[in-house]
């Protein structure tokens, strides 16, 4: 524990990010450039989420890490424990008892609260990026609100697939007035973003970019008039928990094509357990 | 003034009483370094007139396209466009108005068509962009305004979701020219739109060409090298040569009785079949 300034990162560099946190949140949905340092993990393991962490965390946080949900998958018990060891704070699996939760991928099935901190690993922060590859057009394209190209891939989808195809990482419209890639969440999560009570704030290590939500920031999914936004999930129920209202992995569980649909959300999963629920298979 | 003013938004009818200019281009200068892109260009483009720019390679008519369209930023002048709110110096006003102009009121055809289409986007999507980008949020609408579209340039339903990459250069500029005017545009500036396709498309082009710029009384400002586009298309003609403004007319009046030295030896150039 001594060996490291606590959580790492040392007072500067933190003091660097929360500025541009600060300034984050000031403009909700706009990407702040920041001095994104190396990490002692590879890029797209959430470089950028553990900054924004860093840079958060005090010595009384209840810190809870997920990745696409689970607790207990390689990326969040390595992040988890690095903050462990790093910043000594308290870690916990249940959301409830979490004042800041990492997460990659997944916003938790138990609905946040007042003074909680949800911070999201960003890989690629610009959603205009696959269908304008200049960043001085995509700047410029953020600075004039000139969104139009946006809607133009979701055309494509219909055209293509006869409804919006894009299942993760679904445009949004913040405020009415940026347009924000919301991280590669499921579409499913995206109505969560809206009204949220919690702060939630994006970080993109190797693009070096922050952004966030303040709580309850009016957060409206694209769509088209004839072509409204449904967040869509597979339509069976937990088999393990049998919860119809989550969102669920489907798990391929031998070769002869059985599979089984589980929670993604293993806290919200375990607890619902713990009250006598039970699936299928449970 | 007034006059203008008081019309609704959209209505085309004071434009017809040819009393303002739709253009008025005065003293427009554009130098690269101690080069002269284009100097002291100046004219005035009325309603539903078409004016053609010729010159040889170098000779500062790209360079004077992109000026006036807002592209490049001119060293000095002024282009002075009728909006439906009155006439605004497009030089001035702020990039996202420039913006706006350029997808409603402007239209831009470029030379090679992969420049103003996107080459990962369907057709439909391509000829959507435009009302996607000034507001339209109804699929159905845009399809429908995006099949009708591809019908009046002549291509057939069947490739509106396609990719232009597996279309003719004809089809591509056909494509690229329904993209520029589904909004309705009032003033279309085209860069060499028949350069680079050969002579028999050429000719299917420029007569789809005449035919929606008489339909819709569009204005338009062509660059080309070619007389014989100007011949077919433009009423009036501006000769350019080393960035300066030689010689203008009525077309029939320039190429038949040439005046300046150069446009003697341009129009004497011509091969003859």
């Amino acid at each position: 524990m001594s060996e490291y300034t606590f959580a790492y990162l040392d007072e500067q560099t933190k003091r660097m990010i929360r500025r541009a946190l600060l300034k984050a949140v000031a403009i909700p949905g706009y990407q702040v450039p920041f001095a994104s340092r190396e990490m002692p993990m590879p890029y797209g393991w959430g470089t950028g989420g553990v900054q924004v962490t860093a840079a958060c965390l005090v010595p009384d946080d209840v810190l809870k890490v997920i990745d696409q949900g689970a607790d207990d998958t390689t990326n969040a018990v390595s992040i988890r424990k690095f903050f462990q060891r790093t910043a000594g704070v308290a870690t916990t699996e249940a959301t409830a008892v979490a004042t800041i939760i990492q997460t990659r991928h997944r916003i938790p099935e138990t609905p946040l609260t007042d003074g909680q901190i949800l911070v999201y690993q960003v890989p690629i922060p610009e959603p205009l990026r696959f269908l304008e590859p200049r960043e001085t057009e995509t700047r410029k394209m953020h600075a004039l609100q000139d969104y139009g190209l946006m809607h133009v891939k979701l055309y494509e989808d219909i055209a293509r697939h006869g409804e919006i195809a894009t299942a993760y990482a679904y445009p949004v419209a913040v405020e009415g007035r940026y347009v924000m890639d919301p991280s590669p969440i499921p579409k499913f999560d995206n109505p969560k973003l809206s009204d949220s009570p919690a702060l939630q704030l994006f970080g993109a290590g190797r693009e070096q970019r922050i952004y966030a939500l303040p709580p309850y920031t009016r957060v409206v999914s694209l769509d088209f008039e004839d072509y409204p936004f449904a967040p869509t999930k597979a339509a069976q129920n937990c088999a393990l928990c049998g919860a119809s209202e989550s969102y669920l992995d489907e798990v391929i569980i031998d070769d002869a094509g059985g599979r089984m649909y589980v929670c993604s959300d293993t806290d919200y999963c375990a607890t619902r357990r713990g009250l006598g629920h039970r699936g299928a298979e449970g | 003034m007034t006059q203008v003013v008081q019309a609704e938004a959209g209505d085309l009818s004071i434009f017809a009483k040819k009393k303002y200019p739709l253009l008025q281009v005065k003293g427009l200068t554009k130098r690269y370094g101690a080069r002269i892109g284009c100097a002291d260009v100046s004219f005035e483009l009325w309603p539903g007139e078409v004016m053609g720019i010729v010159g040889e390679s170098g000779s500062g008519k790209s360079t004077l396209l992109s000026c006036l369209a807002g592209h490049l930023a001119p060293d000095a002048g002024a282009v002075i466009f009728e909006t439906g709110a009155g006439p605004r110096d497009t030089v001035t006003m702020p990039e996202a108005e420039r913006r706006m102009l350029g997808r409603t009121d402007w239209a831009f055809v470029h030379q090679n068509p992969r420049d103003g289409l996107r080459m990962g986007v369907s057709a439909g999507g391509n000829v959507g962009e435009r009302l996607m980008a000034v507001g339209a949020r109804n699929y159905g609408t845009i399809r429908t305004a995006a099949l009708d579209w591809m019908a009046r340039v002549e291509i057939a339903a069947d490739r509106v979701d396609d990719r232009p990459a597996a279309f003719s250069g004809g089809m591509q500029q056909r494509l690229q020219i329904a993209r520029n005017l589904v909004t309705g545009p009032r003033l279309v500036f085209m860069d060499e739109p028949t350069g680079g396709l050969d002579v028999s498309v050429q000719a299917r082009l420029l007569d789809l060409l005449r035919g929606l710029v008489r339909r819709m009384g569009l204005s338009a400002i062509i660059v080309t090298h070619d007389l014989a586009v100007v011949r077919l298309l433009a009423d009036r003609l501006m000769v350019m040569k080393s960035g300066l403004v030689v010689e203008s007319g009525l077309t029939d009046q320039v190429l038949d009785d040439p005046q300046h030295v150069y446009t003697q030896l341009l129009v004497s150039s011509v091969l003859q079949v």
